[in-house]
């Protein structure tokens, strides 16, 4: 009883030693590939990274998913191998990368949609890109689906969306409003938990809520997604209108950018070359639009190219 | 100090307390003190049973809707992407227990060095001393994302410069605790009576013996369940390790100083936000998870101290 409390120490002590000492061993410290950045370009890298590691089961292929300029600003500290991203770097995450004596590869691996989605019941069809406008645009008052020039429906509209540090909002706003920070400000901030988005459109008549596409595809029988009209009639958002490029203009590509120096490394050469040569499989696992045999075409290029 | 022997004294508070608690029920209480004595128990039950109704509506609410995913592949099975229905936790509770094992390994002699330092050696009166206190007392209400915002730029990045990797989230949890440990080892500490301390000198002993064979001993199971308490919550943090580089998906067990890892929490958020239904069921699942392991830490900490206590 006495040294009752040293003995208990001591089994605590004892078994967190076991434990730190049989986990690096039994791993034997394979080699590893780190990529982080979009959330939405995630799932995809991580569908392969899965598949890439069936047939490789000693390499450790992590995927974060910290946004696509977090991302950047690891990958351009060197501190990742591979960048996900669901736009192109801008002119200030270039320079970030040429002072961190880090250059790469911009290779496009699937195609993604913004959904605009409302609740089902919605008899709105279709909007134009100026009536969307009218709606997201900086200190937009329309507070009513009956406001929106040409539409007469009676409900109360409300807004959801993602938060300001997300690609979907820098996308959205670039395309409708033409500024990549411009939007009202007065909707439901729903931060990077695009559920709460759908949870809000299945019980809201008036709510709009909008999303990638993956969000649209697992959701489909719960909410309805507007078609969108450019100037060229509706569109739906379907993957052969995307992969034609008829559902603008708020189709994206999406990309990973693999670091030059990490590709001097074979293992992660080899998974980059698996990533592009099944992009299509890939997408279709993850539950994204997969390219076009052109972008392929290019991938292939641009990764060909030294 | 105030620790002379009391026989005497405790004998005739005793009989006075007893005396007073046979009053206070055969006596007659005046009306007034009888609603408002009713009226507060009322208030305290009432606190008592919105304590007690959240946690089971949490449990019971998360039980049902991860009840699908109540399996052994949740805690065996790697995330997975191809296979939701199949992905579970792995990983990331080995990452979470790398951490805290990190964590204790860590914490421990810092913080009880800092206690003992604390309570038996330094000077209370000195201002750099008051202002040691001060800070613990302060860095203890800081919020966990400001150590994840520390963690980034002096442990991943910065003067040590770890990278995103287990070493670092565990260090920045270990510095996120540490003030809880420190104090929680203060508190036990100063619980032991005077009297050992005075006893061990008198027969000789230097300081330091006094220290290491008396006090300590004594004071251990109060500082090991502080610690327990302290890294139990560690073991719940998310927000600072999402700074320091805690992945969504990491199908693969992690390397201390090499590579991306996951945490029980992380992972758990991760599996919240995505789009398909098996995920948001595998994350209920995982909330039950982290709340059975967080019962038994804490339920440890409970037996060690009903076991161990000793009573002065």
């Amino acid at each position: 009883m006495r040294y009752g409390w040293v003995t208990a120490a001591a089994a605590v002590a004892v078994a967190s030693l076991a434990v730190t000492a049989c986990g690096p061993a039994g791993q034997g410290g394979g080699l590893s590939i780190k990529v982080d950045g979009s959330s939405t370009v995630g799932p995809l890298t991580q569908a392969a990274a899965e598949l890439f590691s069936d047939r490789n089961p000693d390499l450790r292929v992590g995927v974060g998913t910290s946004g696509t300029g977090g991302g950047f600003e690891k990958f351009c500290n060197g501190e990742i191998d591979i960048a996900d991203a669901s736009r192109k770097i801008t002119a200030e995450e270039a320079e970030m990368c040429r002072a961190g004596g880090v250059s790469y590869y911009e290779l496009q691996v699937a195609n993604d949609a913004i959904t605009v989605l409302v609740h089902r019941e919605n008899p709105v069809n279709c909007l134009t890109v100026d009536q969307l406008r009218q709606i997201w645009a900086p200190g937009s008052q329309v507070n009513n689906w009956n406001q929106i020039d040409g539409i007469d429906y009676d409900a109360e509209l409300t807004l959801y969306g993602p938060g300001t540090d997300s690609g979907t909002f820098e996308f959205f706003a670039e395309e409708i409003n033409g500024d990549k920070e411009e939007q009202r400000a007065d909707y439901q901030d729903i931060g990077e938990d695009d559920n709460t988005g759908i949870a809000g459109v299945m019980e809201d008549e008036g709510a709009m809520f909008y999303v990638g596409f993956e969000y649209f595809d697992a959701n489909k029988d719960r909410v309805k997604a507007l078609q969108i009209d450019a100037g060229d009639g509706c569109v739906a958002p379907t993957p052969e209108a995307v992969q034609s490029g008829e559902y603008q203009p708020l189709s994206r590509p999406l990309y990973i950018y693999p670091s030059r120096e990490s590709m001097q490394k074979k293992h992660v050469k080899a998974f980059v070359d698996y990533f592009v040569d099944n992009s299509a499989e890939i997408a279709r696992l993850a539950g994204y639009i997969p390219m076009t045999d052109e972008q392929a075409a290019k991938t292939e290029q641009a990764l060909s190219d030294r | 100090m105030a620790d002379r022997y009391q026989g005497p004294r405790r004998a005739r508070l005793a009989t006075a307390g007893a005396r007073a608690a046979v009053e206070s029920v055969f006596g007659e209480q005046p009306r007034g003190d009888r609603i408002s004595g009713m009226v507060f128990r009322a208030l305290m039950l009432l606190a008592l049973a919105t304590a007690l109704v959240m946690l089971t509506s949490l449990i019971i609410y998360s039980a049902w809707r991860g009840w699908g995913r109540l399996d052994l592949d949740m805690i065996t099975e790697k995330p997975s992407r191809i296979r939701p229905e199949q992905a579970g936790y792995g990983p990331a509770l080995v990452g979470s227990i790398y951490m805290i094992v990190g964590v204790i390994v860590l914490v421990v002699p810092v913080g009880v060095g800092a206690a003992v330092y604390l309570e038996e050696y330094a000077k209370k009166d000195r201002w750099y001393n008051r202002l040691i206190e001060l800070n613990i007392q302060n860095l203890a209400g800081v919020p966990s994302i400001v150590f994840g915002i520390l963690g980034l730029a002096f442990i991943a990045r910065g003067p040590i410069g770890l990278g995103l990797v287990v070493a670092t989230g565990s260090i920045t949890l270990a510095l996120l605790v540490l003030p809880t440990v420190i104090i929680a080892a203060r508190e036990a500490i100063r619980a032991v009576p005077s009297s050992i301390r005075e006893g061990s000198l008198a027969l000789g002993a230097t300081q330091w013996q006094t220290i290491s064979r008396q006090v300590l001993p004594a004071a251990a199971p109060g500082i090991l369940t502080g610690v327990i308490l302290a890294v139990a919550r560690a073991m719940g943090e998310a927000a600072p390790l999402l700074l320091v580089g805690a992945a969504g998906f990491t199908p693969f067990l992690p390397v201390l100083f090499d590579g991306q890892y996951s945490a029980l929490p992380v992972q758990i958020y991760r599996n919240a936000v995505e789009p398909r239904e098996e995920f948001q069921t595998l994350a209920f699942a995982g909330v039950i998870l982290m709340l059975a392991v967080l019962l038994a830490m804490n339920s440890f900490a409970v037996w060690l101290r009903n076991r161990y206590e000793r009573r002065w």
